[in-house]
């Protein structure tokens, strides 16, 4: 983009979660559920003298979006790093189960997921683990009959267990910004020292989970500009190639027969990752 | 701690500590794997008299992927784990539902693996391909089972177990559900680990023992053994009964998704959630 397209863009990771809900449906059709009036703070941050919000950071939004029954997921990043908590887990989750409901009473009811996440909210942990156990079981329930449609923008990208998640979308959307990988970089450092990953190391973390690495190496399958529309655009585009015949992570042949071809006593960089899958999964 | 368990068979390589191993060889009679994997272990064995397909995690001290020689869900353990499941939703494909074979997942998994070789070749992906496999074969109507006799952690957790029809635990100290280690949890919530234990001890959700866990509605049924480190006949027929009942309720519950699991006193939350949406959902076209 050029200084012009930059000052005309609509920033989609400046929207917070709720604004990019409203932005990805059709005009006139957002309607939130379960939202903030219904004052659903979390009982278990509140135990712990920690802030709670009224929709614990998960926006659900059911509308239209090209004609068609939507529903959007959005997780707001800025709320405890978008973690997953009892509350926020089961609007993800209750709302895929009502999805796929509508589905099997022949209702073509889609959900695109904007995923601004650390993953498990550590405050919650089991019951954040649980949630996301069971929005899995309904990622995995509705794709057989509508795609789900994933978006991480950043600045918080998208890990832990939620990036598994992300791993069983039909079709995942990023833009540069975002990142995509299961370990945070703090907990690898933790776990098994700075030699192995660095933390503070902005460029190693990008270059090797960043939306444009990742999409040259097919984890994910389209990198889009900060740009609203951008996104909209690629979300439809998503939704017009329906089911695909076979999702990524139905693909174990095929990414096995990669990482047999792996030297596991060299580290991996960038470009090894690109030339393995960019060969092996095209 | 040496390897002394009963039914210890002559081909088993498996880590001397490795409690997966020492389940996966009890239950199934110390049957053959199904393959030469070192790390991800398919036997067949018997559940209420009908053919079954058990899984289970093993360490290889040896792992091409250094992060991953503990019993750790790698990059490899994943995509093979996948495979194992999707194998027996293959071989059933023809059979009527009534028909289709249990799986039993042992879980003994201390973490995901963490490194750097893992997420620059996307291991959050082939965690992915096995939660897929596990709930594709319980949404085709395959009874599975996950049995936790040791550590069930995180990611590992999610992509091997986490997705069963029912789950089942052994009541033991070493045997804990959590989503992070303590010195991890501690550095990302900015606490002190002392601080995590005392928070960890009032609220249900955080503590990292099993008792506490159970309080959370989500298991099928906690297992007191007499015999931990080398269980006993009675302590086998113990969990073989368990397994048992666990079957026979999948397969008296017309469900196939997790419900039978919002049922737990710390999970209203989860249930009201669920209520409201449902209640708004039509209301809002």
């Amino acid at each position: 983009m050029n200084i012009d397209e930059l000052l005309q863009r609509d920033s989609f990771i400046e929207r917070g979660a709720r604004a990019r809900a409203q932005a990805l449906l059709d005009p006139g059709t957002c309607r939130e559920l379960a939202g903030p009036f219904e004052r659903l703070h979390s009982p278990w941050l509140a135990m712990q003298q920690l802030v709670t919000q009224a929709d614990d950071g998960v926006v659900v939004a059911k509308g239209l979006l090209g004609g068609r029954p939507t529903v959007v997921l959005a997780i707001e990043g800025a709320f405890q790093g978008g973690s997953m908590g009892e509350i926020g887990g089961a609007k993800i989750a209750g709302a895929l189960e009502l999805a796929v409901r509508d589905n099997e009473r022949g209702v073509p009811t889609q959900a695109v997921i904007v995923f601004e996440t650390g993953g498990v909210r550590l405050q919650e942990a089991n019951l954040g683990l649980a949630a996301i156990a069971d929005i899995q079981s309904g990622i995995v329930a509705l794709r057989r009959y509508r795609p789900v449609v994933g978006v991480s923008a950043g600045t918080v990208g998208c890990y832990g267990g939620m990036s598994i998640a992300a791993g069983l979308c039909s079709y995942f959307i990023m833009t540069r910004e975002a990142r995509l990988g299961l370990n945070g970089p703090q907990v690898i450092e933790q776990e098994a020292g700075v030699a192995e990953f660095d933390a503070r190391q902005r460029g190693l973390i990008w270059s090797l989970t960043g939306g444009e690495q990742r999409v040259a190496t097919h984890l994910a399958d389209a990198c889009v500009d900060d740009d609203t529309a951008a996104v909209r655009a690629a979300v439809a585009d998503c939704f017009a190639r329906g089911v695909p015949p076979v999702h990524r992570s139905d693909r174990a042949a095929d990414f096995l027969a990669c990482l047999a071809q792996v030297d596991t006593t060299q580290q991996a960089t960038p470009d090894d990752v690109r030339r393995l899958y960019g060969k092996g999964l095209a | 701690m040496m390897d002394t368990a009963p039914h210890s068979t002559s081909h088993s390589t498996a880590h001397p500590a490795s409690r997966g191993a020492m389940w996966l060889r009890l239950l199934t009679g110390g049957a053959r794997p199904l393959h030469d994997w070192s790390t991800v272990r398919a036997c067949d064995g018997i559940l209420a008299g009908r053919p079954a397909r058990y899984l289970a995690i093993v360490p290889d001290a040896d792992n091409g992927f250094p992060r991953a020689r503990n019993g750790e869900v790698g990059l490899v353990e994943g995509w093979r784990l996948a495979q194992a499941v999707r194998d027996v939703i293959d071989e059933d494909r023809d059979r009527a539902v009534q028909d289709k074979r249990p799986i039993v997942a042992i879980i003994d998994v201390p973490s995901q693996a963490y490194g750097r070789r893992e997420e620059a070749y996307g291991i959050h992906q082939a965690l992915a391909g096995a939660v897929a496999a596990y709930a594709d074969a319980r949404r085709a109507g395959h009874p599975v089972i996950g049995l936790i006799v040791g550590l069930a952690m995180s990611g590992a957790f999610l992509a091997h177990g986490y997705q069963a029809n029912r789950l089942v635990a052994l009541d033991d100290p070493d045997v804990a559900v959590h989503a992070m280690g303590k010195a991890s949890a501690a550095r990302v919530t900015l606490r002190s680990v002392e601080a995590l234990e005392q928070l960890a001890a009032r609220v249900p959700p955080m503590a990292y023992d099993i008792k506490s866990f159970a309080s959370l509605g989500i298991l099928h049924e906690v297992l007191r053994l007499t015999n931990l480190a080398l269980p006993d006949e009675q302590d086998l027929a113990l969990v073989h009964g368990a397994l048992e009942a666990a079957l026979a309720d999948i397969l008296s519950d017309p469900r196939r998704d997790l419900a039978n699991r919002l049922q737990g006193a710390h999970r209203g939350a989860s249930r009201r959630v669920r209520e409201l949406l449902a209640t708004q959902w039509e209301a809002a076209d």
